[in-house]
């Protein structure tokens, strides 16, 4: 198949960036990836730049590849990463725009390549159990019920890529920061600190520069991993609750 | 020759570890805090090590050539994590693990480090647990196991298909906790380019910032690596694409030995291979053979018209199948070793069955799962007389409940419904289990370096058992380097800081500038990927599944021809100072090509077949392979110093004091 590809190129943060287009031939099998794989060749064999852009594992849980297709974060595929698209959901002759995630807080590095440390801070501020290396009883200690351990696993599959933030038009980290706080907050492990953590990484998701959350569920729609919304209101219930039930504030 | 000291402790194999731990030296408080530590990687090895060395008070730097220490390849490890907890009562113990280890190993590890392993292995789940770790568990809230290949037993812990994901967000967010402690600066995006000695101790690093192209100097009393492999020598493989050699590499032009480097893990389940175009290969779960059955068609002519796609794998009939593994295999079925699992199916395809376009697929089949549990699900559900459409639904049901994700991720990839029609697989480069040489302390021959988890060599031998990456990253982060580190650093507590300035760095530096100018100033035609994939397919052709002496002597002459052609016509776009994904790959490629040649020679060394080394020279009558323990009991460890012309060998022999070397068999 013949397509059109409208790619962003910027050259480091502080330079303007444009639309460049290109012409790639593809086949159906190849990933979206694979695809841009071969538009690079195609560069690097004329001598010219290839695009710059983030990927690694290629399967879908490493959380890196990230690329907003046609305007949506991960491309049209509900539940499905960018290296997880396959150009067999395209039609020989399509034109498809591809941007870097954009928010105030995932600074622009180059192409479509952004910063995301700012995630990494968030979790730095409270996203774990202060539990030293050895201190640990017998895993089977605490039983804890299979439903209750299957809903923190499935907060807990976040692959932090960013996708929540790129969809939101406040650019807000809610069901980001709310997957981990709920992960640790269901299990008894976790539950110790809950509003210790919930507070503090609220306070460090506001201090990087992350929008509000105005319900408008874009990020659930766009999650590749189908985090849910229900996280986010559990969030807030935690949040709301630690500030009567701490006399501590973080 | 280089005296390699194994270190191993005095005393009943049982009990070295502990009496060892109880005894060695220590470093005090006061001094963990005037003491620094490199760790490169953050993986489960790496951010398990530099976590637990930051909670034990010393002063960590943490490097990671990705843009946060959550993204390290460890997370796609799918299906579980071994431990002799024995918690299903069906006779596990640590004895059992180590035993199943060093038999699938196929004798070629190292007993002492093996059993230790065995031991910490249950201190690991707990640690997860602890740390929040959602495992599967049962109805009754405790934990739930399953069963891998190449044991009789259900020791097995997993998070569905992501169990590696959930380990490596466990330690990632320990080594978050560090950082925000201040015990522990961490490094993103900075990739190592240098090992730096001074006085033949390690003491720094030289990295490559990746974002400014600022080449770095970085100072510690000690160095630990925990890289991971270099199955991506073989470009198509079922690593991340970043996944690279040059951090261990640059150790072995610094001094430090490469060990068992031709002993690669060909994983017999994966997603096939679909055209030139495609960039790398995807894992199916070894957990999956739990419940499917592997086949191809008994008769040639059906297995052509599936290729040519006339024919799909439900039209054969039952009787008309071959299930080659259970028919050879009978004790352990489907569950045999992955490198038994994954010559049988070469076997099989090289003989004209496959059933793909290719002709290099074979059935993973799940049909017979279904219908079985849908059966006992709907007898636990009160269903009386269900149809077969109800029992397929049932069975569907509990089928996406252990294997759902992995299911999808075949369907995303392939297009095919895997609860409908089997799955077609072939094997691929997964694992390495050759790495750095490294002693019973996890240090190199180079003193102050250390090497933990896939980097090393030390406890998988000439194949590695399912869960048990997982199991052996975490073991060293964890449990065994933050007690053995003390054995050398508990010698420098007089040394002061190390300073960068030392006209050491300043040499490594420099070097690593050059590297750099030099990959620029070729100025070629060719890209780097193409290269890389030329030498994947040397080595997969060559250095792959089977092996033989006229290949790999072919091989090494196309390896030094095509580092020729590298160096004289390569093209790297852009410049050094800024980010330049290009560049990265062209060092890291640079690294694979003097890799692959000594993985080639260790095979050619190795004559003998054991694990996944198959010399086709080497085998049974019944095909199996041949292991000559007479004459190769030892681990070969390859030299090959800045300046040498080319790779020398060393040994460390084997001892086996407490197993009897056998023949494998899983008939």
């Amino acid at each position: 198949m013949k397509l059109t590809l409208k790619i962003w190129r910027q050259k480091n943060a502080n330079a303007q960036g444009t639309f460049e287009s290109h012409q790639v031939e593809a086949d159906e099998h190849m990933s979206f990836l694979e695809m841009l794989d071969v538009l690079n060749e195609d560069l690097v064999s004329q001598k010219k730049e290839p695009v710059s852009f983030e990927h690694d594992c290629r399967e879908g849980i490493c959380g890196t590849c990230n690329l907003v297709i046609d305007g949506r974060p991960h491309g049209p595929n509900q539940g499905t990463t960018t290296c997880q698209l396959h150009m067999r959901h395209f039609k020989n002759g399509d034109t498809i725009t591809i941007e870097p995630w954009r928010a105030n807080a995932f600074p622009i590095i180059k192409d479509l390549v952004v910063d995301r440390t700012a995630f990494d801070r968030i979790i730095q501020s409270g996203g774990y159990v202060a539990v030293n290396t050895g201190q640990a009883q017998d895993g089977n200690a605490i039983p804890i019920e299979k439903d209750q351990s299957g809903e923190a696993f499935d907060a807990a599959t976040c692959i932090g890529c960013g996708a929540c933030v790129a969809a939101c038009p406040n650019a807000s980290a809610m069901l980001f920061v709310s997957a981990k706080v709920s992960h640790l907050d269901l299990l008894p492990q976790g539950k110790v600190e809950s509003a210790k953590r919930v507070q503090q990484m609220v306070n460090q998701m506001d201090a990087e520069g992350f929008g509000n959350c105005t319900n408008t569920g874009a990020c659930e729609a766009d999650c590749p991993k189908e985090i849910q919304l229900t996280n986010i209101a559990r969030l807030n219930r935690l949040y709301t609750s630690s500030m009567f039930s701490t006399s501590k504030k973080y | 020759m280089i005296d390699l000291k194994s270190n191993v402790p005095e005393g009943e194999l049982a009990e070295k570890w502990t009496k060892y731990r109880s005894t060695m030296n220590l470093v005090a408080p006061n001094n963990k805090r005037r003491i620094e530590v490199i760790v490169v990687g953050t993986g489960l090895a790496g951010a398990a090590a530099a976590a637990t060395l930051g909670e034990l008070g010393y002063q960590v730097k943490a490097f990671t050539f990705h843009d946060s220490p959550r993204r390290a390849h460890s997370i796609a490890a799918q299906g579980g994590i071994n431990a002799a907890k024995n918690y299903q009562n069906d006779g596990d113990s640590i004895y059992r693990l180590f035993y199943d280890t060093i038999k699938g190993g196929d004798y070629r590890s190292r007993e002492a480090n093996v059993h230790r392993l065995a031991e910490v292995s249950r201190d690991i789940i707990d640690q997860c647990v602890a740390q929040g770790v959602p495992f599967a568990r049962e109805y009754g809230g405790l934990l739930a196991n399953r069963s891998f290949g190449g044991v009789q037993v259900s020791r097995t812990f997993y998070a569905r298909g992501q169990t590696g994901q959930q380990l490596l967000i466990g330690a990632y967010q320990a080594l978050a906790r560090q950082i925000n402690a201040g015990t522990v600066t961490m490094y993103n995006r900075h990739e190592m380019l240098d090992l730096v000695k001074i006085d033949g101790k390690a003491r720094g690093i030289i990295t490559r910032n990746l974002l400014t192209g600022e080449i770095e100097k970085h100072a510690a009393h000690c160095v630990v690596l925990g890289t991971g492999g270099y199955g991506n020598v073989f470009y198509l493989s079922t690593n991340a694409m970043n996944s690279n050699v040059t951090a261990a590499w640059r150790s072995v032009r610094r001094g430090a030995l490469m060990a068992n480097p031709c002993f690669t893990q060909i994983h017999p389940t994966c997603i096939p291979v679909s055209g030139e175009y495609q960039s790398k290969l995807t894992l199916m779960s070894e957990s999956l053979r739990n419940d499917g059955r592997v086949w191809v068609p008994k008769k040639k002519e059906d297995a052509v018209a599936i290729q040519q796609r006339k024919k799909k794998g439900t039209d054969i009939p039952e009787e008309d199948r071959d299930y080659y593994l259970e028919r050879r295999y009978p004790a352990f079925g489907n569950l045999v070793p992955r490198d038994v699992a994954s010559r049988a199916a070469k076997v099989e395809c090289d003989k004209g069955h496959g059933v793909s376009p290719t002709g290099l697929a074979v059935f993973l089949d799940f049909g017979a799962a279904i219908i079985r549990y849908g059966k006992s699900e709907a007898n636990k559900t009160g269903v009386k007389n269900a149809s077969h459409a109800k029992i397929l639904e049932l069975g569907e049901q509990v089928v996406e409940a252990k294997y759902g994700n992995l299911f999808e991720m075949y369907e995303k990839i392939t297009g095919e419904n895997p609860y409908k029609e089997p799955m077609k697989i072939y094997p691929a480069v997964h694992y390495t289990m050759g790495g750095l040489w490294v002693d019973y302390n996890l240090e190199t021959n180079v003193s102050g370096l250390f090497a933990l988890g896939e980097a090393n060599f030390s406890d998988h031998g000439a194949n590695r058992l399912g869960a048990s990456a997982l199991m052996q990253g975490l073991a060293d982060g964890y449990f065994v380097i933050p007690y053995t580190i003390g054995q050398f650093l508990s010698k420098e507590i007089r040394t002061p800081m190390i300073d960068s300035n030392h006209e050491a760095f300043n040499e490594a530096a420099k070097s690593c500038k050059a590297r750099i100018d030099k990959m620029f100033a070729i100025n070629g035609n060719q890209s780097v990927e193409s290269f890389h994939k030329r030498l994947g397919k040397i080595m997969w052709e060559y250095c792959g599944m089977a092996r033989n002496a006229e290949g790999l002597n072919k091989g090494i002459k196309m390896i030094q021809e095509l580092k020729a052609e590298y160096y004289s016509d390569v093209f790297v776009p852009g410049s050094n100072e800024e980010f330049n994904p290009e560049l990265e790959k062209a060092l890291r490629v640079a690294d694979f090509l003097e890799l692959g040649e000594v993985m080639m020679r260790d095979a050619l060394n190795r004559e003998e077949s054991c694990g996944g080394h198959f010399r086709e020279e080497y085998q049974t009558p019944e095909g199996e392979a041949l292991r000559n323990d007479a004459d190769f009991t030892y681990v070969a460890a390859w030299q090959w110093e800045e300046g040498q012309k080319e790779a020398s060998l060393h040994k460390e022999n084997l001892v086996f004091d407490n197993v009897e070397l056998k023949t494998r068999s899983y008939k």
